[in-house]
């Protein structure tokens, strides 16, 4: 008998992981059909037709009062502030976490500063943010700067600072200038962890979106979820549930295959050589 | 060429002396090969040499001038490990001295001057036998190609000085004979002064002019804080730099693989 530890699944991977799939969707169907057979009113278990149809009126239907597909005005109005919160996250993390990482002023100035902020929850703020920003998309799009922020910088300042020595001795006998050795040097070997920083702060970021927007907005995915819930509507909650998943799961996986193609030293190149 | 000057100079780190009365005339276009028992202060030695820390006393000149107290591109290194950079290729690694130089703000060059830049970079690169692995990075090397590479990458700047940290230390003994040949072969015909350290007796008489010998005289445990290591003995090696001197076979063709001398990738995390 070999060990557990030892027995690759093979031929059987894409099995294995398609198969807690079904079994959550079988799970589903029976749990959905016995209790349409109980009250075919029930709401809390809308059978897959119902969905279906939920999603047609959203997204293939314009809304008779606006005109708007709102399925796809919501995903717009969502991505919009995801993109621009998270833009301004990384732009915050590649200037703050670079200084902090490379130079030893700023890491004493602002280290300490960065850790602090980064403890303080970040769902705590949005009465303040609301109250200086409005309820607007302002202070929605900060919310999500400030929860994924700091983590951003810290994580790059320690992956800059792990740099070996060596390295930013060897630059500078090379004629780099600070400019240079952030630029050809830091820069660059930062990015790929930039990039897995990003993926795991994903997460967050659509938390902290989905929260704003339930408590205010006029559209957007997590609006739209919390709106229907006063109807019990399932029916269009599962949908949007599910497809704000495979957004953020496309976008991680967008994110590995760009940093795998883009930064192929990164992603051992040794083991082709 | 560059002389170097070392004048009675004390490292301490707090509640500790490393080294003591280190007091050496390195002429220009020595190769300086250090010796010494493994933690006696050579790698610090070399710190101070590049400019990485300051001497707590004493002064080193370089060709008469007091040596900047920070890493400059007059005195190139190769450590013993990350000396080359893992996001760059090999031909980007060598290029980079030339687009630091010429390129402040950007540390990259273009069209004309980027075609003659890499112009030269494949140059040395044959020269130290990466030709054909220009577009490699690192991570895909051997060590010794690895160590191949900085050397190239420390010359392409045309350094006064170029310091060794236990360069070839952790390479196989048949690479490493190769990579000697290449060295003793750099260094004459750069004319560049060297210093390197090594913990391998044979490699400092093969390639030095001068072996430095670094000890503490006193050793018993509780003398080690108070007491570093000095310069115990400073032996010329008659050799002079000429270009059909002793050794060479004629023929260096260091890309050659043998199974028997395998040197396998070093892995690097
Ligand atoms: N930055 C430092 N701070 C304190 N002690 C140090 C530092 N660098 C080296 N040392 C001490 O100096 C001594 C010599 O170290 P090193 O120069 O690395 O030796 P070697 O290269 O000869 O093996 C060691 O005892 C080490 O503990
Ligand atoms: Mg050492």
């Amino acid at each position: 008998m070999r060990r557990l530890i030892n027995i690759q699944p093979g031929w059987l991977r894409w099995p294995l992981a398609l198969l807690p799939f079904v079994l959550l969707a079988l799970l589903y169907g029976i749990g959905a059909t016995l209790r349409h057979a109980e009250n075919p009113d029930d709401k809390v278990l809308p059978p897959l037709v119902a969905m279906v149809s939920a999603v047609e009126r959203t997204a293939l239907t314009p809304d008779k009062r606006t005109g708007e597909y709102v399925f796809w005005s919501d995903t717009g109005a969502s991505l919009q502030r995801l993109a621009i919160g998270i833009g301004g996250a990384v732009a915050i993390a590649l200037v703050f976490g670079l200084a902090i990482g490379l130079l030893p002023m700023v890491n004493a100035l602002l280290a300490p500063l960065t850790t602090v902020l980064s403890m303080i929850p970040p769902m705590a703020l949005l009465p303040i943010l609301f109250i200086i920003f409005g309820l607007g998309e302002l202070s929605k799009v900060v919310l999500i700067v400030v929860g994924v922020a700091p983590c951003l910088v810290r994580d790059l300042a320690l992956a800059v600072g792990k740099l070996p020595r060596e390295q930013i001795v060897k630059a500078q006998t090379l004629g780099a200038s600070t400019w240079q050795v952030l630029l050809r040097i830091a820069l660059p070997q930062a990015l790929p962890r930039l990039i897995e920083s990003l993926r795991l702060a994903l997460g967050p970021a659509f938390l902290f979106l989905i929260s704003a927007e339930a408590i205010s907005a006029e559209n957007g995915l997590g609006y739209r979820i919390f709106l229907v819930r006063r109807y019990l509507a399932m029916d269009v909650i599962l949908p949007y549930v599910a497809w704000i998943t495979l957004l953020a799961y496309l976008m991680d996986t967008a994110l590995a295959s760009i940093s795998r193609r883009v930064f192929r030293w990164a992603h051992g190149a040794g083991h082709q050589g | 060429m560059s002389a170097l000057s070392i004048r009675n100079v004390w490292m301490e780190y707090t509640g500790q002396i490393v080294l003591e009365r280190i007091n050496l005339e390195i002429e220009s276009g020595a190769f300086v090969a250090i010796v010494g028992p493994s933690g006696c202060g050579k790698t610090t030695f070399l710190r101070l040499l590049l400019g990485q820390e300051r001497p707590t006393r004493g002064s080193i000149m370089l060709d008469g001038a007091p040596m900047p107290d920070e890493p400059g591109p007059d005195r190139g290194v190769v450590f013993q490990r990350y000396s080359v950079f893992p996001h760059l290729t090999v031909l980007g690694n060598v290029l980079l001295g030339a687009e630091l130089a010429a390129a402040p703000l950007l540390g990259r060059l273009f069209g004309a001057p980027r075609r003659r830049a890499i112009d030269a970079a494949r140059a040395l690169l044959a020269e130290v036998g990466l030709a054909e692995s220009e577009q490699k990075y690192p991570a895909q090397l051997s060590g010794g190609m690895q160590q191949r590479l900085a050397l190239a990458q420390a010359l392409i700047c045309k350094p006064r000085v170029l310091l060794l940290d236990e360069p070839f230390g952790a390479l196989d003994p048949g690479i490493r004979s190769e990579i000697h040949t290449l060295m003793r072969r750099l260094w004459r015909e750069r004319g560049v002064t060297i210093v390197m350290v090594t913990h391998d007796l044979r490699e400092a008489f093969f390639l030095g002019t001068r072996v430095v010998v670094l000890d503490r005289l006193r050793n018993r445990p509780e003398e080690r804080q108070r007491y570093g290591a000095t310069i115990t003995q400073n032996i010329e090696v008659h050799r002079r730099r000429t270009p059909d001197a002793d050794l060479e076979s004629g023929r260096d063709d260091p890309a050659r693989m043998d199974p028997t001398r395998r040197d396998d990738p070093v892995r690097q995390n």
